[in-house]
């Protein structure tokens, strides 16, 4: 009975909250057919959205990869003074709110900001353009490659390491010959992670883009410019790619993850 | 900050946040107890589900929610631009942190001290209480706190949902978001260092969890 009733609670809770309002998007978006839904998609503004959100999404994943590697490596290798304020900075971005990520970088390179008048006198253009877009997407998705190596780096050890080492191999050939294709799987991991953090980024993204349609507005900032214009077909159209987008991430990581490990 | 608007934005932000976080703590718990040591048909699709708002966007997570519990809710449930309807888009965002903490704790959580303590003579709740909850309690209050520390800063899932009316819906981060919109960056600066007070506060109480609960393992 007991175990009957808390299935029903969980699954009633789950049900509510995470499945039901996802079916009524779906049925929403068709309810008229697929061809509104088409129409909405293929409106210039918003392929547009979607290509700039890509375009963020490919510089900003490569970016991070390299640096969770380092920085697990780090971490988990090296002994320095300060080494546990850098591990407790790799997850400030996964409690910061995305608007402070936003904001600080609003400051820094505003026009009264610390870097702002350098840049407008050399003509770069950072804020309310992309480069200010991509440093937002690359810092709230910074944390994802190194917190699934870290763990991983620090279970397989470095006795291989020392081997490949006595046996004459450089740093870099232990690297690419020992550690890499050791935490090859977490890297992957990380990376799917990191890749559904960019693409679904909104609230850094929106106080640094300025939101101009067609030019700084991505795919999420899109949904709720839709949303505002009482342009509900659109607003769901392109929230139902991304729905479908993360559920494609869910099955990617189910899949790979070994069955024992669930965290 | 001491601006009525920026106080009764951060009032409403740590108030709704402590009782997502409460209703995170049950109802994160009985459904990691239910993935654990029940058995049902579909439970491995379930399972998968939970992180479903980690990879969703949040702006995605609010559209959907208003769009079952909106004006035009097709079960007659309208929340839209109300204090509950922060509530419910919180409670969506953090719903995988309790679970997610909870859940690898009760999996190595042997059945068998809980099946010795039932042949004793133990209810149901002695067993949970005495048994169970003191293991699982430190993956809780992690849980908790990850919790607490996304919902204080969230964003994205409520801009849709609240309406973001001053002094009833507006929270802490659309708060700032509407003074940087206005040119007051000193204002939205104001309250962005509270939030990011609170952060921090909240990775240093995980980490003291974290410390406390692996206390046998480093020995």
């Amino acid at each position: 009975m007991r175990r009957v009733a808390l299935r029903s609670v969980a699954l009633f809770y789950l049900a509510a909250i995470l499945v039901g309002p996802l079916v009524v998007v779906f049925w929403r978006t068709f309810q008229h057919g697929v061809a509104p839904a088409w129409d909405a998609l293929s409106a210039h503004d918003t392929i547009h959205a979607f290509e700039l959100t890509l375009l963020i999404t490919g510089i900003a994943e490569p970016v991070n990869t390299v640096f969770g590697i380092l920085c697990a490596l780090t971490v988990v290798r090296r002994d320095f003074p300060g080494k546990g304020l850098l591990n407790a900075f790799v997850d400030l971005p996964l409690a910061l709110s995305p608007v402070v990520v936003g904001l600080a970088l609003f400051l820094l390179y505003g026009r009264t900001g610390w870097f702002g008048p350098w840049l407008t006198s050399h003509g770069i253009r950072f804020l309310f353009a992309l480069p200010s877009m991509v440093v937002a997407t690359i810092f709230v998705s910074l944390p994802f490659v190194a917190r699934e190596v870290v763990p991983t780096l620090r279970e397989i050890g470095d006795e291989q390491e020392q081997a490949a080492r006595t046996l004459g191999a450089g740093s870099w050939q232990t690297f690419w010959r020992i550690t890499l294709p050791s935490i090859r799987l977490a890297v992957i991991y990380g990376v799917i992670l990191t890749t559904a953090r960019s693409l679904g980024e909104y609230g850094a993204v929106a106080v640094v883009s300025g939101r101009i349609q067609g030019v700084t507005e991505t795919a999420t900032l899109r949904v709720q410019e839709q949303y505002e214009n009482f342009d509900l077909a659109g607003a769901y159209a392109i929230s139902l790619v991304l729905a479908l987008g993360a559920v494609l991430v869910l099955l990617t990581t189910t899949l790979l993850k070994p069955k024992e490990e669930v965290v | 900050m001491t601006e009525p608007q920026a106080v009764a934005a951060l009032k409403l932000t740590i108030g709704a946040s402590v009782v997502v976080a409460l209703l995170n703590a049950v109802l994160g718990t009985i459904t990691a107890w239910v993935l654990v040591r029940d058995d049902f048909r579909g439970k491995a699709v379930v399972n998968a589900i939970i992180d479903l708002p980690f990879a969703l966007p949040t702006i995605v997570a609010g559209l959907t929610l208003l769009a079952l519990y909106g004006t035009r809710s097709p079960v007659g449930i309208d929340v839209a631009y109300t204090r509950a309807a922060v509530v419910l888009a919180l409670l969506f965002v953090t719903l995988p942190f309790v679970v997610r903490t909870v859940q690898p704790v009760l999996e190595e959580l042997d059945a068998e001290m809980e099946a010795a303590a039932a042949s004793l003579g133990a209810s149901d709740f002695v067993i949970f209480r005495r048994i169970v909850l003191p293991n699982i309690l430190p993956g809780i209050l992690s849980g908790v706190a990850l919790a607490l520390a996304k919902a204080v800063g969230e964003f994205g899932s409520l801009v849709i949902v609240t309406g973001n009316l001053p002094f009833r819906t507006e929270v802490a981060s659309v708060y700032v978001f509407g003074r940087i919109e206005s040119g007051d960056s000193g204002g939205a600066a104001a309250i962005a260092v509270v939030l990011l007070v609170l952060s921090f506060a909240l990775l240093l109480a995980i980490g003291a969890v974290r410390h406390y609960a692996t206390r046998f393992d480093r020995a």
